[in-house]
């Protein structure tokens, strides 16, 4: 592959680059989607695209180069024909992903985070993909494989090294399954498109904000905003345009219920959106979908072609003058931190995903600075089905404080990983019986910045009265090192920091060495007293939620499992820092020494 | 005649759509900060500032000023904290202040010592920052960057250059300038722009000019930051948008 200041651009790469530009209107609030798509049809950035973009959409070409930087999918320079990025949440390494990652890496002649030689294929981790009841899983060009073993690696290997298209790999290994294990209200509904706007149009905007404030419906993101309240604040608020955003941007770790909703409930997440745009008078909805679910673009955008053609979206909706909305969807390219709803705004402008200063909030100065309603995928559908089933009705199911019903993804170790609907309320116990886990000691719920619950708490109930969820549960047994599980929340964390504020930055990097200090067999006391500090200067200074809840997987962990962290400290007091003998690793791989001669004794 | 809010017991009068720092300081009360700029927008990211408003921890430089809130800001908890952010920043850079030309006119460092930062307490991370000397008359040191974005802001909003953004995400997050060459010498900076006069540590620096102030003379030799950020900030809101003594301005 040729270096990337003599790639060849071409008369027909910038025609294609300046066709791209007018598909997106010259509008630089697209950016995000513009270079998405460069970066497809490019594998990677190229400086003269960058150059070139910068003057047909009048910005500074360093505004490009500072949003491209940002996100994990998209690459400034050449990263490889095939880009390979293994799922490395922490049921993914149950599942032997690190092993499987080494071999293919072996079989490649490269290492992790490099691209090899001939420029053909680089391979990293990346944050969860949201495959974690069929994982290991992986990302190849941005099209999700899942249930990998050694031998779909080494096919994988060698469909790369042959150089074979995407398109000609066997199509089963792309397959996803939804894993519905336990259905109910939302996943057993059998409304047809329009059943619910059709009702809905009968009520009218104010008392379809009266409807969902009595069904009591709270945020299924994880907050666990009353959603009516927010759709009320929306629609009284002042502004030239209101808009409604679906966040699909569903990255915590453990969490794939809004992948199975969108395959399978397509058509009422839309349905959802529409009504909440009636609700709150909108005329412009988005969905922002992460960028590892980017396989579901086509699909979804046929479901929205269809709700078109069948006049429930566009102008005068089911020939209601004066009800027009359409929904466009945006892609993310890696970025977790775009699940806060302000860094997801940022997003949708075009912009770095970095969480905006609040007050105010986006449901008065949103997408654009204008009042915009965000809710989670399973907000939308919950909403459309109170409506429909009626608002006293929906709230009898679950408990006072939480209504309606919940999906939970399960996974980890368990029998029947997958896609659980519960009402609200039940227990974590009920839950481990049912997905069939055995000798479980311990529950992440709501994934890394969630709680980790342990043995004694299964009786604990899921819902905003006890512990609330956004869906993750992820399932570890006796066999697995609680120490593990936040080491590699704790690098997550690090990873998806944005980086805007101090304590964040910076906290999360030293949080993440500390702990791979005590994994090194090199912590002491002191390590677990600086933690405490971190955490605290983490939890009151952090500019968002991903600062203040990164110490928790730690903070849990630490206070059942307290012997998974001390059998590794060193019973010394204090430490010094500094690995002499690690210090000589280098120098071995160097010298290609690995023999007694080429470590340093023990010391003390 | 206007309403007032109580910093650690005083009243702090405020006009409406001030937020608590930029009253606090109008109204001589020093809060430490180090990415707030009475001439900018606040940004809200080195989280110096943060105070407790009504018991829970915010950044002052954001928080809309309101009347009856109660903020505390000069107390042992939260200097413990504002100690440990400026530990961060000096471990996350490469700060060797004794041969720094900005030492002594150093906003970072005068923090240091104004908030007795006593030790390093964290590990350094030593990243890789290769300086840009491209320039004939301006030298950038990347080591020094404490990412505040007041040279993003100086020339994105007064100069209408934008010669300068912050690239990568999280502790990779870096400052890069405007040319494809990424070389500071292709942009259009200029020795007179305000870019030039904002960066608070010693990354953008006019060549030539270093150490040209005797120790003993440089801003803070004499005075703290904290009584001499007071002096600095403009008593009341500046219409002109002119600001005589800025932080930063050696």
């Amino acid at each position: 592959m040729l270096p990337d200041n003599e790639l060849r651009f071409d008369a027909s790469r910038q025609i294609w680059l300046d066709q791209l530009v007018a598909r997106h209107q010259t509008d630089a609030s697209r950016l995000l989607q513009i270079l998405r798509e460069v970066q497809e049809y490019f594998g990677h950035i190229p400086q003269p695209a960058i150059s070139r973009l910068a003057e047909k959409l009048s910005i500074p070409r360093v505004r490009i180069e500072s949003v491209g930087s940002f996100y994990s999918f998209l690459h400034l320079k050449p990263h490889g024909e095939y880009r390979v990025l293994f799922s490395d949440n922490i049921t993914d390494r149950m599942l032997g992903s690190e092993a499987l990652m080494q071999q293919m890496c072996q079989q490649l002649w490269l290492q992790p985070g490099k691209v090899s030689e001939d420029g053909l294929v680089s391979i990293s981790p990346t944050s969860c993909t949201g495959m974690c009841d069929q994982g290991p899983a992986l990302l190849v060009n941005g099209r999700a494989i899942t249930r990998l073993t050694h031998q779909r690696v080494q096919e994988i290997a060698q469909l790369i090294r042959n150089r074979t298209p995407l398109n000609n790999w066997p199509s089963d290994f792309f397959h996803v399954d939804d894993n519905i294990r336990r259905s109910g209200l939302l996943l057993d509904n059998t409304l047809a498109p329009g059943d619910v706007l059709r009702k809905a149009l009968s009520l009218g905007g104010q008392k379809i904000v009266e409807a969902v404030k009595t069904s009591a419906l709270r945020g299924r993101g994880g907050a666990g905003f009353p959603t009516g309240l927010k759709w009320e604040a929306c629609r009284n608020a002042q502004g030239s345009e209101h808009y409604v955003v679906c966040n699909a941007d569903e990255g915590e770790p453990g969490t794939f219920k809004d992948r199975v909703l969108l395959t399978r409930q397509a058509d009422l997440v839309f349905e959802g959106m529409t009504l909440c745009a009636l609700a709150v008078g909108s005329k412009k909805g988005f969905l922002y979908l992460r960028g590892e679910y980017r396989y579901m673009l086509e699909p979804l955008q046929a479901v929205l072609q269809r709700r078109r053609d069948n006049n429930l979206l566009g102008a005068k909706i089911l020939g209601q003058s004066g009800f027009d909305f359409d929904i466009d969807i945006h892609l993310g390219a890696g970025a977790y931190i775009c699940g806060e709803e302000s860094a997801l705004i940022e997003s949708l402008e075009g912009k770095r995903g970095v969480p905006r200063s609040r007050p105010p909030f986006p449901v008065t100065h949103g997408y654009m600075q204008q009042p915009t309603a965000v809710d989670n995928v399973e907000t939308f559908c919950q909403a459309a089905l109170a409506l429909h089933m009626g608002a006293e009705k929906y709230r009898a199911i679950g408990t006072e404080k939480s209504t309606g019903s919940k999906l939970i993804s399960v996974s980890g170790d368990c029998a029947y990983p997958g896609i659980y609907e519960y009402p609200f309320g039940v227990s974590v116990r009920e839950i481990l019986q049912e997905c069939g886990a055995v000798n479980t000691r311990a529950v992440q719920v709501s994934g890394p910045s969630g709680v980790c619950v342990g043995e004694s708490e299964f009786g604990r109930k899921l819902g905003f009265e006890d512990i609330p969820t956004a869906g993750a549960f992820m399932v570890f047994d006796d066999s697995r090192d609680m120490f593990e599980v936040a080491r590699n929340y704790v690098h997550f964390f690090a990873h998806e920091s944005c980086g805007f504020c101090t304590p964040c930055r910076v906290g999360t990097s030293m949080l993440k060495q500390t702990m791979d200090k005590i994994a090194a067999g090199h912590g002491t006391k002191y390590d677990l007293n600086e933690i405490e500090n971190l955490d605290s200067v983490l939890q009151n200074t952090s500019h968002c939620g991903l600062g203040r809840t990164a110490c928790n997987p730690v903070l849990h962990t630490l206070k059942h499992f307290r012997p998974a962290y001390e059998n590794k400290l060193k019973s010394l007091m204090f430490s010094p820092a500094f690995d002499l003998d690690g210090s000589l690793a280098r120098a071995r791989q160097m010298t290609g020494r690995d023999d007694a001669g080429a470590h340093l004794k023990e010391e003390i | 005649m206007s309403e007032t809010f109580q910093l650690d017991g005083a009243p702090v009068p405020f006009e409406p759509g001030q937020t608590v720092m930029q009253a606090a300081l109008a109204a001589g009360h020093y809060i430490p900060h180090l990415c707030y700029h009475p001439e900018f927008k606040p940004h809200g990211s080195c989280k110096l500032c943060t105070v407790k408003v009504n018991g829970r921890t915010v950044a002052s430089c954001t928080m809309p000023a309101e009347a009856g809130l109660t903020v505390e800001s000069e107390i042992e908890e939260l200097n413990a904290l504002r100690r440990t952010l400026v530990q961060m920043l000096f471990a996350e850079g490469n700060h060797f202040c004794p041969s720094c030309e900005k030492s002594g006119n150093c906003v970072l460092q005068a923090l240091g010592y104004d908030l007795e930062v006593h030790t390093a307490g964290f590990r350094h991370l030593y990243p890789d920052r290769p300086l840009d000397a491209s320039h004939p008359d301006i030298l950038l040191d990347f080591n020094r960057c404490i990412l505040c974005e007041l040279c993003v802001r100086a020339s994105g909003e007064v100069d209408g250059k934008n010669v300068f953004a912050l690239s990568g995400r999280g502790i990779a997050k870096h400052l890069i300038v405007n040319s494809e060459s990424g070389l500071l010498s292709d942009t259009n900076i200029a020795l007179t722009d305000k870019a030039m006069q904002v960066c608070p540590v010693g990354v953008i620096l006019k060549k030539r000019v270093g150490f040209n102030m005797p120790i003993g003379e440089r801003r803070y030799d004499e005075r703290p930051i904290s009584a001499q950020a007071l002096d600095d900030a403009p008593r009341q809101t500046d219409a002109s948008g002119n600001c005589e003594a800025c932080e930063g301005t050696p």
